[in-house]
């Protein structure tokens, strides 16, 4: 049981890295990684996000769609469930804690509905995780995605001051940075033969 | 197909409910200021103020961050407004007016090539400094006539860009378009300024501009308030101690130090 938790961690934040593995959830990757400062405020919000939709998610798929067995309106039920969610918890958030809503709220918006938040519910249900796993996967994967991020953003703050050949300035040398990192990241494949064999 | 229709509405009116019902109840209420502030700005989202646009100034305001007299384009009377609003004090400060320091149009400074790519003074610097003769002056394009939100610049007869005094709001926004780096913010009520950027020696001003400060130093003699200096080859005027007496105009031997004109009224005082 432990053990599984221990694997679904290393998994998300490593082997299956959202970002740089599933390759999901590029456009805040990107959109959001000039800075490190705001790329750590981001990756807080993702954190939040995906732990809370993941729960969501597992208790309307399990106390609603598959009794009634709807399980194809998955997608759209999904969306309304996390995107009324996250803008019912930024409401509160804004009134009951303003400092912790100048840290979060501004991305929240953002992320409501992106790709990863659907991603991990979707694979929640894929791979028959428990309410429990499929929470510890959430959290794990907006981990996953704030250790990218992260990354990303300093390496996007150094290549600010390097020479860049004047074709590649911007995007272009950020996202071939971005395919070097995941390159990198694909040595974590072989992590789990390591690990439990 | 029922239960799906059902579900799914059933699903939105609830959490279309739960959103109404927060909404109302967690309601934040915004500083009204900060609209009162927006609405008195000049709205045009000049930059002027270091912000992101009006509203960040105005929001920066309200919170405190920034002070009433911080929007350059509104002037004092709305330093004036934004600090009733606020409840501060300001004090009067002068107002500043965009001043170009070049008067060598192509006929007496004239190009040294021709060019034909984009019409945009920060294109045509890119290419070997630029067509004119001298690498400091007024390339004559006007990307500081079309950078200017207040239609207070334009170019005149001789293809030089003119201040109107009375239009500029002192936004600045020509002065970080020039790519000479010729245009500077002088007090409006100084009237004498120094019509020359060249670094050059004398000798080389002499070849490529017929009006350019050769560094002889007239001026800087003969101003009894001691306001001009002198730095890498170019009389400056500090318009702190200048008192429009205009001793220097009369000495240059190359005409270069102008005199604007005089202003009938000053905008918004």
């Amino acid at each position: 049981m432990t053990l599984d938790l221990v694997a679904i961690v290393i998994s998300a934040i490593l082997v299956n890295n959202f970002v740089l593995m599933r390759f999901l959830g590029i456009c805040p990757f990107l959109g959001v990684s000039r800075r490190l400062s705001t790329a750590m405020g981001m990756g807080v919000a993702v954190i939040f996000v995906m732990t809370l939709a993941s729960a969501i998610t597992w208790i309307f798929q399990h106390g609603l769609l598959t009794p009634l067995g709807l399980d194809y309106l998955q997608t759209v039920v999904y969306i309304l469930v996390i995107a009324s969610l996250v803008q019912f918890v930024e409401m509160v958030i804004q009134k009951t804690s303003p400092a912790l809503y100048q840290a979060l709220g501004i991305y929240l918006p953002i992320i409501t509905t992106n790709c990863a938040i659907l991603g991990v519910a979707f694979i929640n249900v894929r791979e028959y995780y428990s309410f429990l796993e499929s929470s510890v996967n959430g959290f794990a994967g907006g981990v996953g995605f704030t250790l990218a991020i992260v990354l990303f953003a300093g390496v996007r703050e150094r290549l600010d001051v390097a020479e860049t050949p004047a074709a590649l300035q911007g995007v272009p040398i950020a996202l071939i940075s971005a395919g070097l990192m995941s390159v990198g990241f694909f040595g974590f494949r072989n992590l789990f033969h390591f690990l439990f064999s | 197909m029922v239960a799906a229709v059902i579900t799914l509405f059933v699903m939105g009116l609830a959490f279309g409910g739960l959103l109404a019902v927060a909404a109302r109840k967690f309601a934040v209420d915004a500083d009204p200021r900060t609209e009162a502030v927006q609405a008195a700005l000049p709205g045009v989202n000049c930059g002027a103020c270091g912000y992101a646009g009006c509203s960040a100034f105005a929001e920066a305001a309200a919170r405190g961050d920034a002070r009433p007299d911080g929007c350059p384009a509104g002037g004092p009377a709305l330093a004036l407004q934004l600090a009733a609003i606020l409840g501060k004090k300001v004090e009067a400060r002068e107002r500043e007016v965009a001043q170009v320091l070049c008067a060598g149009s192509r006929s007496e400074a004239p190009d040294r090539a021709v060019y034909s790519g984009i019409p945009d003074c920060r294109a045509a610097v890119l290419i070997a400094g630029g067509p004119k003769g001298c690498t400091y002056g007024c390339l004559g394009l006007g990307t500081c006539v079309r950078v200017c939100r207040f239609d207070a610049m334009h170019m005149n007869a001789n293809d030089l860009p003119e201040v109107s005094g009375d239009r500029c709001t002192g936004c600045t926004a020509c002065v970080k378009a020039c790519p000479r780096g010729m245009i500077v913010m002088a007090p409006a009520s100084r009237r004498v300024h120094i019509r020359c950027n060249s670094r050059d020696r004398g000798a080389v001003v002499r070849k490529v501009c017929t009006v350019g400060c050769i560094a002889c130093r007239l001026c800087v003699k003969e101003c009894p308030r001691e306001a001009i200096t002198f730095a890498d080859n170019l009389a400056r005027i500090d318009y702190a101690r200048c008192d429009n007496c205009q001793a220097c105009v009369k000495v240059c031997p190359m005409h270069t130090i102008g005199i604007s004109p005089e202003r009938v009224q000053a905008r918004g005082a």
